[in-house]
């Protein structure tokens, strides 16, 4: 792969561009000034839900939970039958089987987390068994994270060619590439792994496992989205976003959509170029679409808890 | 967006879609907050007084076009009764308190101002036409902010000037623009009191609303009848002030023109002007060029462009001069222009017919020398004076559009090949009112730094103000500074 370190050196353009953190971190304040009111907040929620990757992942789940979870996943709302599906349902490995038999026919894609999530530190060999495993239990995605031991001792070449060999484990799975952005800390790191993710072969970058804190913020989010944006521009190939963990309220979905809506525009208002990954955004936003229904909010337990 | 994204080497370049799938719903701030009156008279020894000549003239909304209010049309005999009530003010109350109790005032009327914040946004928005976003954002916290700040040094004063005494000057005569009222007011009014002294306030003709509402606060404040005086007017009133025997200061901010008239005019020595800017915004190869566009867009888009240090010369390294255009075109595409009320409106109304006028006749000038002339093609509204965010390429230093202010959205791009081509044709101009540098190296913003012939150096970000830090100019950009400790040096006969 020495396309990679090539071209890093023949154009030092997009793959080591700078960037200035203070500068980044006002531009992500500005899309939360934008005020989104009455249908144009209707149309983000509904949105939103459908971007939502509805996610479970601890120690203690158990398939009655994960059935538990599909459900809620293809039924939002029982009060409100017209609510649109999520977009996954986001487990570990061990629970692809039952989440693919769960969600069968309803248009719910299956995401499972791998290549020994959340650290990575396994050898490739036994990253990509699991990769074929979760694939060949009916995973439609995986998530997997890049190997920051590598990055961070500036082994790109290697976190580069680990993400290939996932792909190709991939077979017809969808990628999404995790960067763990709060332990890589600078956004230069962060923009430098974003290109490394959509060059090895992603189809989509992810923030955060969910694991590490800070997880998504909005400055490291629109960080990736300028890089994808750089990326589509230099190659046609339109790579989708998943910023995940620590999104848990309707009006922080509504910052990022605006936020990906003014960076990357139209084309990626959809789930199939993004995605939100959490756990307690959509009874949030049930929350909020209900207040809009009937003029008053509902208390926690108006909506299921799954 | 065709004309913007068009580029001869690369037409088959993928498109961004910036389109309609998902609207913004308007989201108009409320203007019930507001109580303007149908007519509005000078505000001198502390009461609101009907202009001798009995004359007013119209304040309109630039985004509409509908009458506002009448305001007095004040004359010399308004001038010499507003600069006597300040003359017995000085001699009578200010100069004699505390400095201390000069402080307690300041505070008073910086919370009053944070108090009715939302009140004075939304009228300097309808007033003036800027965007609510930053009338909301910018404009009144910053107003405060220098009311807060001057509070703090009106009993410290002799700590600004160390080994040296300090007394005030008297009655100060100060002329304001237009394209931050309520700012420029308090950038005026805070130091002149904190030093001891009266003043005799001008706001500009087109937007007299906020300083008469601040009249309204001070009035409430109780500050003592006479130290704040407030004449609105146009042209006439304006010289009649600069050229008042009784003063014993005159500052201005406005055009260079008028300011030039003004120095000849005035009969006291101690004169301050803030004028106009033609400021290079340099970009260099190793810049962060993601923020490095949005720096050009604080730059030359903020409050219409109608900012005296807006970057409104960009100056880019030429191998990446592509890049950055290509960005730049993207990024405007998402500006919104309209009412500017619409919380999600980024580029409001230009101020007045007058001055769309005027940056109608430059952009002609421009496409009739031969520089490439793009604009944003987004929607406008029919009704009242706006201009979609545009920017010329191929501009040359001997241009009109890159030498003469154009004091509206509109950007002259040219570019550079090296630190030192860039520094010379940075420092080509009349003017030197600021700059910005966007390099990711330390030691170039350094030495950019030493050689730049601009009162303010933004490296890395660009249109920050705040009142601990001086502003004003070179050249024909200005005379004196203000803001921070040298701010106060204008307000006060230091021995």
């Amino acid at each position: 792969m020495s396309s990679l370190s090539l071209a890093s050196l023949l154009s030092p353009g997009a793959f080591d561009r700078p960037v200035d953190q203070v500068g980044a971190n006002e531009r992500a304040a500005k899309f939360t000034k934008r005020s989104i009111k009455t249908e144009a907040k209707h149309q983000g929620l509904l949105m939103a839900i459908s971007m939502i990757d509805l996610t479970t992942l601890e120690g203690k789940d158990s398939p009655g939970k994960v059935r538990q979870l599909c459900t809620k996943g293809i039924q939002p709302d029982p009060e409100d039958l017209s609510l649109p599906h999520v977009g996954a349902i986001c487990v570990y490995p061990s629970m692809v089987r039952t989440a693919a038999s769960a969600l069968e026919g309803s248009g719910v894609n299956v995401a499972s987390v791998a290549t020994a999530f959340p650290s990575g530190q396994l050898a490739l060999s036994e990253r990509l068994k699991e990769v074929e495993q979760a694939v060949s239990d009916g995973a439609d995605e995986i998530d997997m994270v890049i190997n920051r031991g590598a990055f961070l001792s500036g082994r790109y070449q290697e976190v580069f060619e680990e993400i290939v060999e996932v792909k190709k484990a991939c077979g017809p799975a969808h990628l999404k590439v995790i960067l763990e952005t709060g332990e890589l800390e600078s956004y230069d790191n962060v923009r430098r792994a974003s290109h490394i993710g959509m060059m090895a072969g992603a189809d989509f970058i992810k923030t955060s496992t969910g694991k590490v804190s800070p997880a998504a913020t909005m400055p490291v989010t629109l960080v990736m989205l300028e890089a994808i944006r750089e990326h589509y521009l230099e190659t046609g190939r339109k790579i989708g976003m998943k910023p995940a963990g620590g999104i848990r309220t309707s009006k922080q979905a509504l910052h990022y959509l605006v936020m990906v809506k003014e960076t990357l525009g139209d084309d990626w208002l959809t789930p199939d170029l993004f995605r939100i990954g959490a756990s307690s955004l959509l009874n949030d936003i049930l929350m909020q679409l209900a207040k809009q229904r009937t003029g008053a909010y509902q208390s926690a337990d108006y909506f299921s808890n799954d | 967006m065709a004309n913007l994204q068009e580029k001869p080497t690369s037409s088959s370049r993928p498109k961004l879609n910036f389109g309609s799938k998902w609207d913004y719903a308007p989201a108009p701030e409320s203007t019930a907050v507001v109580d303007i009156a149908p007519e509005y008279g000078q505000f001198i020894a502390g009461e609101f007084v009907p202009p001798s000549s009995g004359q007013t003239f119209e304040t309109i909304n630039p985004a509409t076009e509908e009458v506002l209010s009448r305001v007095a049309r004040g004359c010399q005999a308004d001038v010499d009764k507003a600069v006597t009530a300040a003359r017995a003010a000085y001699e009578g109350t200010w100069s004699k308190i505390s400095a201390p109790d000069r402080g307690k005032y300041l505070y008073r009327i910086a919370r009053l101002i944070q108090d009715r914040s939302r009140e004075f946004a939304v009228l300097e928005s309808m007033d003036g036409g800027k965007p609510i976003k930053e009338s909301r954002d910018v404009d009144i916290p910053l107003v405060a902010q220098h009311f807060f700040y001057h509070a703090g040094w009106a009993d410290k004063l002799e700590y600004a000037f160390p080994n040296q005494t300090v007394s005030s000057l008297g009655v100060a005569g100060q002329i304001i623009p237009w394209n931050f009222p309520l700012l420029m007011a308090a950038w005026k009014i805070a130091p002149a009191l904190a030093c001891g002294n009266t003043v005799v306030l001008k706001p500009a003709e087109t937007t007299p609303l906020t300083a008469l509402l601040l009249a309204k606060v001070i009035q409430e404040a109780d500050l003592p009848p006479g130290v704040v005086n407030v004449v609105t007017g146009d042209g006439e009133a304006g010289a009649a002030l600069a050229s008042h025997p009784g003063l014993d200061k005159v500052a201005f901010t406005g055009s260079t023109e008028v300011g030039k008239a003004i120095r000849r005019s005035a009969k006291t020595r101690n004169v301050t002007l803030e004028l106009g800017g033609k400021a290079a915004n340099i970009i260099f190869e190793d810049a962060p060029i993601d923020q490095a566009v949005e720096g050009i867009i604080n730059g030359i888009y903020f409050n219409q462009g109608h900012v005296c240090c807006a970057g409104s010369r960009l100056l880019v390294q030429e191998s990446v001069h592509d890049e950055v255009v290509q960005k730049l075109s993207d990024r405007i595409a998402t500006l919104r222009v309209g009412d500017p009320l619409d919380k999600n409106t980024d580029i409001g109304a230009i101020n007045s017919r007058e001055q769309y006028d005027r940056i109608c006749s430059l952009v002609e000038a421009g496409k009739a020398e031969g520089a490439e002339f793009h604009q944003s093609d987004v929607p406008v509204p029919g009704k009242g004076f706006f201009f979609a965010p545009a920017y010329f390429t191929g501009v040359a230093q001997s241009h009109r559009i890159a030498q003469e202010e154009i004091f509206g959205p509109v950007l002259s791009i040219m570019t550079f090949r090296t630190p030192d081509e860039a520094v010379a044709k940075a420092n080509n101009t009349k003017y030197g009112l600021s700059a910005g540098i966007w390099t990711d190296k330390g030691s170039r913003i350094f030495k950019m730094l030493s050689k730049m012939n601009a009162g303010v150096v933004w490296a890395n970000t660009f249109n920050k103000f705040d009142p601990s830090s001086p502003f004003g100019g070179y050249k024909e950009s200005g005379w004196g500074r203000e803001g921070g400790a040298q701010g106060l040096g204008a307000y006060l006969e230091v021995k």
